[in-house]
């Protein structure tokens, strides 16, 4: 009788650990869509690059919760339209333990209405602004745009013109017909009304314009104190060779381009970005100020140039990167994928990541905001390895980045 | 806003200018659809290929890209020849050239848009030219060259291509194609061979459509997708298969997008471009030059 109860339990005992050690076997699935073609592919193809090398480093190290980390993801084609369905495929076919997000506002939003039914946690990847209408307590964003980011990504910008002698009067807000650019030119139009500036231009453009030169001319003959531009990589490119064509005279122009971060556009527009204002996660003049940056960079660069994407690695990589840190330090901590568990602690504890220390506030955003307000000057001709040291990036914001001081105004400071 | 001589005369250049471009990327539309009606909806698949070619060439050899396309146009012309060939074999004489014929060039343009990923990636390619940075300024009147030089050439692609096709006897065989294959087989003329020729030509000036473009933007491979929807707008405002349609067509585009950037605001642009054709083609279905 004995022998039977002994038999027993040992095949009980068994079955229970069972599940486990196949669980253990099986990989740790984490999903998401990526722009990989379409007008942000080579930010989002960066982007990737740094989470695959997340995921190699990790599984190296045995992976998490003794599970090998394996990446499930689409291409977007930067396509909006296209987020939903992805993300409702990895969840119930593909049955993907994580998820987080692809590169941008545009399509992080469309992610957020599923997210929030299933109740996952949602970290996501430079979005600006996204969860002040959703409002949901297990979204996060790894851009360090600040609590209150509309209005924290302009401050640098608004923080600096006024400090212009006199201060300016006037003001011309433009930007492309997308999530981003709305909702950068809400923050700063909050802080047009703080400051008492007077909008004397305030429209957007179709992100498929060839020609930007007629909406320079209709900026210029309003003749603004202050431009500010939110703009995706295209219409950036479009916006500052039409500002230079058509010679626009302004105190201070830029403040919100997405595309200058990375090497493609900085080599294209190279010394027509001369007395421009606009904002950086990183410059090697503030090398000092983030430390780790350099271990990062090391992996990235060389990974980076043999499959043509972004040489550089200053802006999103080494944020895609942390953004795996802290979800792996999170999942490690908690012991469990429990997605409730795992939102908590996310708003409780501080992150050690690549990028720096990264705590959250209570709407998911950096608790203290960080982007770099900077202005461009002494680039000559459009070769890469200026952009690889100091000295052609002035750091205007914040105070304690701060390198040097406005040159205001732009046309005259275009050298 | 106040209107000025110098805001209005610059938007008329504007226009101008950009209609050009509009009109080189639109005029081998007009060939393939207006006057072959082959629904070659890879036609910017093969602009943004031209782009890519001028590239390469510009990157390694320094070449100006207009004259690296103009120098391959002939290659373009050869692939336009094979392409057609295809086309014909497979969809057109077997009488599936409508919906097969349009799903093999939606073929088309995904697979040239998926190569030029896997071998450039998808970064933002441009051109170094002496003249993209360099604006002439004439009184109050500015002219970016590097929107220049791609309209004069555009002009001189599109005022050729229609001597070509009204002082020739291909050219003339080519409108025959459009209207009459029978009575162009009585007179003892392959239409097939007409059409092979002809779509060759549109795929030409592809080629060198893509050069102006990655002269004025940067281009990135899925950019073409965005001008499916100009170049037909541009062919049916003009009138099915009239060059000075076509160019008449882009000058009006250009010109409507210009005046609403300067004036209204230019997220209005495309609703007013859209709106002309709408309100053109109410009046004239057939398209400004259209018969």
């Amino acid at each position: 009788m004995k022998l039977i109860r002994a038999i027993a339990a040992m095949l009980g005992a068994m079955l229970l650990a069972a599940p486990a050690a196949v669980l253990a076997q099986q990989p740790l699935k984490i999903g998401f869509g990526m722009s990989l073609t379409g007008p942000l592919a080579g930010n989002g193809k960066a982007a990737l690059i740094a989470m695959e090398i997340w995921r190699d480093d990790v599984n190296k190290k045995g992976g998490i919760l003794g599970r090998k980390v394996e990446f499930v993801y689409y291409d977007d084609q930067t396509n909006p339209a296209t987020v939903p369905s992805i993300y409702a495929k990895l969840l119930d076919v593909d049955k993907v333990d994580l998820v987080v997000s692809g590169y941008g506002t545009n399509v992080i939003a469309p992610a957020m209405p599923i997210m929030m039914q299933r109740k996952f946690t949602f970290m996501s990847l430079f979005g600006l602004n996204v969860n002040s209408k959703f409002k949901y307590d297990r979204y996060f964003q790894i851009m360090p745009a600040g609590p209150d980011p509309a209005v924290d990504w302009t401050r640098g910008f608004f923080e600096v013109a006024m400090t212009l002698n006199p201060k300016p009067q006037t003001v011309a807000l433009v930007g492309a017909d997308a999530e981003y650019p709305h909702l950068a030119l809400e923050g700063a139009r909050a802080h047009v009304k703080k400051a008492g500036l007077k909008i004397v231009y305030d429209k957007s453009y179709p992100p498929k314009t060839v020609d930007y030169s007629p909406i320079v001319r209709a900026i210029q003959a309003t003749n603004p104190d202050l431009v500010y531009l939110a703009s995706y990589p295209p219409d950036s490119a479009g916006m500052v060779r039409a500002a230079n064509e058509v010679g626009l005279k302004a105190r201070m122009f830029g403040g919100g381009l997405v595309g200058t971060q990375f090497a493609a556009l900085k080599t294209q527009l190279g010394p027509l970005l001369n007395g421009m204002i606009n904002y950086e996660a990183y410059a090697p003049d503030v090398g000092g100020k983030f430390p780790s940056l350099d271990q990062f960079l090391a992996k990235y660069q060389g990974r980076a140039v043999k499959e043509g994407v972004d040489p550089l690695g200053f802006y999103l990589p080494p944020y895609a990167y942390a953004m795996m840190q802290v979800l792996e330090q999170a999942i490690k901590a908690v012991g469990s994928l429990d997605q409730g568990k795992l939102a908590a602690y996310m708003h409780t504890y501080e992150f050690d990541t690549y990028v720096g220390k990264v705590r959250f506030a209570k709407n998911g955003e950096w608790a203290i905001p960080r982007m770099l307000t900077v202005q461009y000057h002494g680039i000559s001709g459009n070769e890469l390895e200026q952009w690889m040291k100091p000295g052609h990036v002035t750091v205007l914001y914040p105070n304690e980045y701060k390198t040097g001081s406005v040159k205001a105004p732009y046309h005259e400071n275009k050298k | 806003m106040e209107i000025s001589t110098a805001l209005l005369l610059n938007a008329i250049i504007a226009g101008l200018l950009l209609g050009g471009f509009y009109a080189a990327v639109s005029v081998g539309i007009s060939i393939s659809f207006g006057m072959l009606d082959v629904v070659n909806i890879a036609h910017p698949g093969f602009i943004i290929l031209g782009s890519y070619i001028a590239y390469i060439v510009n990157t390694h050899f320094g070449v100006d890209p207009i004259a690296v396309s103009l120098l391959l146009s002939p290659l373009f012309f050869l692939l336009g020849m094979a392409l057609y060939r295809v086309y014909y074999l497979c969809f057109e004489k077997r009488g599936q050239e409508s919906l097969r014929g349009l799903a093999f060039f939606f073929g088309i343009l995904f697979i040239t848009e998926v190569a030029l990923i896997l071998i450039f990636g998808v970064d933002y390619r441009t051109v170094k030219t002496a003249y993209a940075d360099t604006t002439l300024r004439l009184g109050v009147v500015d002219f970016p060259l590097r929107l220049v030089v791609p309209f004069l050439v555009s002009m001189a692609m599109v005022v050729g291509i229609q001597l070509f096709l009204t002082h020739t006897f291909f050219g003339r065989a080519v409108l025959a194609v459009a209207q009459d294959q029978l009575a162009l087989r009585l007179m003892g003329v392959n239409p097939v061979r007409i059409k092979e020729l002809a779509f060759a030509l549109s795929i030409a000036t592809a080629g060198v459509a893509g050069a102006f473009l990655i002269v004025i933007q940067p281009v990135e491979p899925s950019i073409g997708r965005e001008y499916i929807g100009l170049v037909f707008a541009v062919c049916v405002l003009g009138g099915m298969g009239s060059i000075w349609g076509t160019l008449l067509g882009a000058f009006v585009l250009g010109l409507a997008e210009s005046f609403t950037s300067t004036f209204f605001g230019p997220s209005w642009a495309p609703a007013v471009s859209f709106g002309l054709l709408l309100f053109a083609l109410a009046f004239r279905p057939a398209g400004l030059f259209g018969r």
